[in-house]
């Protein structure tokens, strides 16, 4: 291994600039004549809008402009669109309502725009905005998705009865329902995932340029995908033909899936920006930011485990409603249903596995995938069964999910997915090693005597990221192809550039994509750039999301450096007086095989370009290749969280001890990097199950609209993570990667949740379990064992 | 934020001038409650009146048996004045569990009584003790100073200069942090002067801060954790939101007044 090839623990290239403060986002850019948008939003989770007046507004001072939904549906700009087909049991299309940018007859959630204010600065758009006068007929609003599905529940959307979305379901129910007619032991749960506010550092921003002398339009974005926000807002808004449009995602600070998502206020900026013929800003604030990023997550659920005497695993069935908010955001029906039943199966060999879901709309912000997406929810129903199975069967959890591992591969799950290889008892000894499952009564026994009530969870999860195969999601009903390109420039003095559809807000791709490009070209780290998130220089990709980087766009890199050695190898050829076939490369050295004869990787560029070697006949100058990568099956990056943590008896308030992460990410490009995905994922699970939870009073109010409210975890309320590897490598792509970005996120809040039932002895607890929570829980028991 | 104009007088005089020339203009200390709301467009006060240049008002010193705290004194300043931490440790923690650094190094005694948040650290420290709060008028006992929440006994126009504690021999602060603002969901400040007992609930309930006089009354055989074991106080009146509900705070009345005995008590 070299000091900065793949495996190595290299220093992340990107974050001089950012802890200097150099960093620049979208908001840092600036164009001549800018103007900036204000967003007039709905107070009313629901409401018809009787009239507009924009009057008063335009009149006052540095307004240019400004604009409602009518206009907009005047200008023929199309609705947002939510693009992953999926289909009820009955085999009815899903539901999908109207979603104009710019909300024209009816407000459905708080915080829906109903008009725009564009003005010189954003102090007097604000007072401006005060002056657009919005007639509202308040009506009544519904935020719990069950009572939204019940008879009389106010109507959403008019043409979607019981604001239903689909009925969805997968697996074999008859199968299943056989298997639990058999079963010596059924365990059932009612669970709730809590809705998250997903909270970027950055936040959400839009800057439009309109340029009237070329037609062309520049939008400089907080994007995830650039290049699916610039085929949306082409295809299917009618901004602009794609070609007369570019998209621009510069630094992005933090995503976490919230910004994949095609949002109203860039599309109300484009088409702006073209009416006022200038530059037109916004950037959201945090308390938009609330209001109007995709929540994550929301699901109620009812799930059963079937069980033979000895602990095997049957059958599983779950009942879920996904809350999707207000309107269907992007990729929002993927999430509780292609990404969610088909992880129900876990790290375990069951044989039948049954899942409904039903997607609903409610008066709240839309919900769409956050860090995880699906399999979060997924494995907390798995992992949270399988414990509590274990505690009432009288089986150590350990040695109940052992009886189960799938040891054997490739599997083939029940519910669709097949599982290419994993080590799943590795994980599980390993963690057990490291968080000292052994000395753990002792210790309980200890904290005991200090007032606190110990308990241990585990959590062995399963992920399927490196989404994923075109043909496969397509089948599914995604609108996209999930493939990634990548292409290779080398400059004449042998340095290169990396042109890659993968968007980099907070992974570090500077650094691991240059780690494999130095490791494979032989050259230093130093000579490599990164470029990304610019559709005029990249020319197209489908962005970062679900663990996808590394799995599907490094082997787009890897694909494309094979083609660029071959090429090389041809001048080198030529440069050597030697076959091609006799043309070897090593260590950034091409040789003649059998001599001594070589050439320089920077020689063999140089010579590539200056074509003094070779014939325009025998070889096309220029060192440049492409490739697009489609991965053959999704990764399966699996392991085992153990939690460790003490409830105080007087006030219930948790503390975590000890964190144990065993990971199996395939292959690593670089452990501090992955170290850092593990930690944040793992923070941002724990922020799930102790302390995050965006709620909605009744008449459709975020209650939990700012950070005085809404809980994020900080650093104190961690412990240290003990972070651990092993290592099966992914035989779905060249270099055995499985993708690290969301397995914190997903694997924590079953180990949390599982630790705190067994330290107070319930055998649930609902999310956020916070200390008013647990210290509830604590005295609804007899008399809470202490020992 | 909407316009306003803004003044930086050097004498509290001239600020107590300024302000009744300007009926909607409001001080301005560190800024850490009022510039929250001015920036949401929930306050509009006409003019600032800044009295970060007038002399006089920062500082610690102890005076005879009594602390003096100058109402602009920084937390930050408060809680690593060596005076302070010498004579009475308790209370320069009350201003060291504030927030974060920048909000201590910002936020002052003054501001923080005078907006009298019903989560807010001070009030508890200043009931707890018995503290006198001296304006440009007069001196206003805590024990009438503080009316409800975000209500003080300050009249139109008057200015907070200092704040004096008398020195406690044993006085302590628990505070319970609420999980999303840090603020305090309870905290409950104790102390014991000669025959003076004083437990001091701030967070908990719905009129802002209070005695808990059953508790007191409890603590005048002992000052023990022990002389309240078991003794509670009712629900009703209590705070009720998402984070706690009115039974876990008026519980955690009682856990934190028994901490912090035991604290005051080390
Ligand atoms: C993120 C954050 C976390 C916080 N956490 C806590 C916490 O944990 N505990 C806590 O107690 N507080 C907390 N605070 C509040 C903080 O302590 C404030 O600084 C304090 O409440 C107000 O003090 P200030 O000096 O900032 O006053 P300002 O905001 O400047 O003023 C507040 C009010 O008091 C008036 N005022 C100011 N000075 C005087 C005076 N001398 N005489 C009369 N009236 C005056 C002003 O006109 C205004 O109405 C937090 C604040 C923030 C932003």
């Amino acid at each position: 291994m070299s000091a900065t090839g793949i495996g190595a623990p290299v220093r992340r290239k990107e974050d001089f600039r950012f802890i200097t403060g150099q960093g620049q986002y979208t908001d840092d850019v600036t164009r001549p004549g800018e103007t900036r948008a204000v967003f007039v939003r709905s107070p009313h989770a629901h409401a018809k809008i009787k009239s507009i007046d924009v009057g008063a507004a335009k009149k006052m001072p540095g307004v240019i402009d400004v604009l409602t939904g009518a206009q907009l549906a005047t200008d023929k700009i199309g609705n947002l669109i939510c693009g992953w087909m999926i289909h009820s049991k009955d085999g009815s299309p899903m539901k999908m309502s109207a979603h104009p940018a710019l909300a024209a007859t009816k407000v459905n959630c708080v915080g829906d725009a109903v008009a725009v204010v564009i003005a010189e600065t954003i102090a007097q758009g604000k007072d401006a905005a005060e002056k657009v006068k919005v007639d509202y007929e308040v009506l009544t609003a519904v935020v719990d998705p069950a009572k939204a599905q019940a008879k009389g529940a106010p109507q959403i959307h008019p043409d979607i009865p019981n604001n239903t979305i689909y009925q969805w379901h997968l697996g074999e129910k008859k199968d299943v329902d056989a298997a639990f007619a058999a079963a010596k032991h059924v365990t059932k749960l009612d669970i709730v995932n809590n809705r998250l506010v997903p909270n970027a550092m950055e936040p959400r921003a839009a800057l439009a340029d309109y340029d009237a002398g070329t037609d062309n339009l520049t939008l400089w974005n907080t994007s995830q995908n650039p290049h699916v926000a610039r085929l949306v807002i082409s295809a299917f808004i009618g901004m602009a033909p794609e070609h007369k449009l570019r998209v621009i995602a510069p630094d992005v600070g933090g995503g976490f899936g919230s910004k994949i998502f095609i949002y109203p206020e860039e599309v109300v900026c484009l088409w702006a920006s073209r009416r006022v013929k200038r530059p037109v800003k916004w950037t959201s604030d945090r308390s938009e930011a609330f209001l109007t990023d995709a929540h994550g997550r929301d699901h109620v659920t009812h799930a059963e485990m079937a069980l033979d005497a000895n602990g095997k695993i049957l059958a599983l069935r779950a009942r879920t409603i996904a809350n999707l908010g207000a309107y269907m955001s992007t990729f929002s029906s993927s999430v509780p249903t292609y990404l969610y039943a088909t992880l129900l199966s876990g790290q375990y060999n069951i044989p039948s596995i049954y899942c409904e879901v039903d997607a609903v709309y409610t008066n709240t912000a839309p919900v769409d995938a956050y860090r995880g997406a699906g399999r979060p929810e997924a494995t907390f129903v798995v992992e949270r069964l399988v414990e509590v199975a274990a505690r009432q069967m009288g089986i150590d959890p350990a040695d109940l999910r052992r009886r189960n591992f799938i040891t054997a591969f490739p599997h083939q799950t029940p519910v669709i997915m097949a599982y290419d290889g994993g080590d799943y008892n590795a994980s599980l000894k390993k963690a057990m090693e490291m968080a000292d499952v052994k000395g753990f009564a002792k210790r309980k026994r200890e904290a005991a005597r200090n007032g606190k009530l110990r308990g241990m969870g585990y959590s062995t999860y399963i992920e399927a990221c490196g989404i994923a195969p075109s043909q496969a999601v397509g089948s599914l009903g995604a609108g996209v192809g999930l493939w990634e390109s990548a292409e290779v420039r080398v400059n004449p003095t042998g340095s290169v550039e990396v042109l890659t559809g993968s968007h980099a807000h907070g992974q570090g791709h500077e650094t691991t994509f240059a780690q494999l490009v130095s490791e494979r070209l032989g050259i230093p780290f130093e000579n490599v750039s990164i470029v990304h998130g610019d559709t005029d220089k990249v020319q197209f990709g489908m962005g970062t999301y679900g663990s996808r980087s590394g799995a599907v766009g490094m082997s787009a890199i890897v694909k494309a450096l094979d083609k660029i050695e071959i090429k090389a190898k041809k001048v080198a050829a030529f440069m050597l007086e030697a076959a091609e076939g006799d043309i070897e490369f090593k260590d950034g050295k091409f040789t003649v095989a059998g001599t001594d004869k070589s050439a320089a990787f920077g020689d063999v560029a140089l010579n590539a370009y200056i074509a003094h070697k070779f014939t325009g006949a025998e070889l096309e100058p220029g060192l440049k290749e492409t490739s697009f990568y489609d991965p053959t099956n999704f990764t399966f990056p699996a392991g085992c969280h153990i939690c460790e943590l003490d409830v105080d008896i007087e006030t219930g308030k948790v503390d975590i001890v000890n964190w144990t992460a065993v990971d199996d990410f395939g292959t690593i490009i670089n452990p501090m990097i992955v170290e850092g995905q593990v930690h944040g994922g793992i923070a941002q699970g724990v922020g799930q199950a102790l302390m995050e939870g965006a709620y909605y009073d009744a008449a459709g109010q975020l209650v939990t609209g700012s950070m005085m409210d809404y809980t994020m975890p900080r650093a104190h309320d961690l412990p240290s993570f003990h972070v651990g590897l092993t290592e099966t490598k992914s035989p779905s792509n060249p270099l055995g990667m499985k993708g690290c970005g969301e397995a914190g996120a997903i694997a924590s809040p079953a180990a949390v949740i599982n630790a705190i039932t067994d330290a107070i002895g319930t055998e649930n607890i609902a999310m956020p379990a916070t200390a008013s929570a647990v210290w509830t829980a604590l005295q609804k028991l007899q008399a809470p064992k202490a020992a | 934020m909407y316009n306003f104009t803004f003044h930086r007088p050097t004498t509290v005089r001239q600020a107590a001038g300024l302000l009744a020339r300007n009926p909607d203009g409001k001080l301005l200390a560190g800024g850490h409650s009022l510039l929250p709301v001015m920036k949401q467009r929930l306050a509009q006060p006409s003019a600032l009146v800044d009295l970060s240049l007038v002399e006089g008002m920062t500082g610690v010193e102890l005076k005879g048996r009594s602390v003096v705290i100058g109402a602009m004194t920084r937390h930050a300043d408060v809680a690593n004045s060596q005076v302070l931490k010498d004579v009475m440790p308790g209370l320069a923690a009350v201003p060291g569990s504030i927030g974060d650094p920048q909000v201590r190094n910002r936020g002052t005694i003054g501001g923080s009584i005078a907006n009298n948040d019903p989560n807010a650290d001070y009030p508890a420290a200043c009931l707890g003790l018995g503290a006198t709060i001296i304006t440009n008028k007069r001196r206003i006992a805590a024990d009438d100073f503080f009316t409800g929440m975000f209500s003080t006994a300050l009249e139109e126009g008057e200015i907070i200069v200092k704040v004096s504690f008398p020195v406690a021999k044993k006085a302590a602060y628990e505070k319970f942090k609420h999980p999303a603002s840090g603020f305090a969901l309870v905290g409950v400040f104790v102390s014991k002067r000669g025959p003076d007992i004083r437990v001091a609930v701030t967070g908990a309930g719905s009129n802002g801060v209070f005695r808990v006089k059953s508790f007191e009354e409890a603590l005048k055989k002992r000052f023990s954790p022990k002389s309240i074991e078991g003794m509670s106080i009712p629900a009703t009146g209590m705070n009720a939101d998402i984070h706690a509900s009115p039974e876990y705070r008026a519980h955690l009345v009682a856990v934190l007044a028994r901490r912090a005995l035991a604290k005051a008590n080390d």
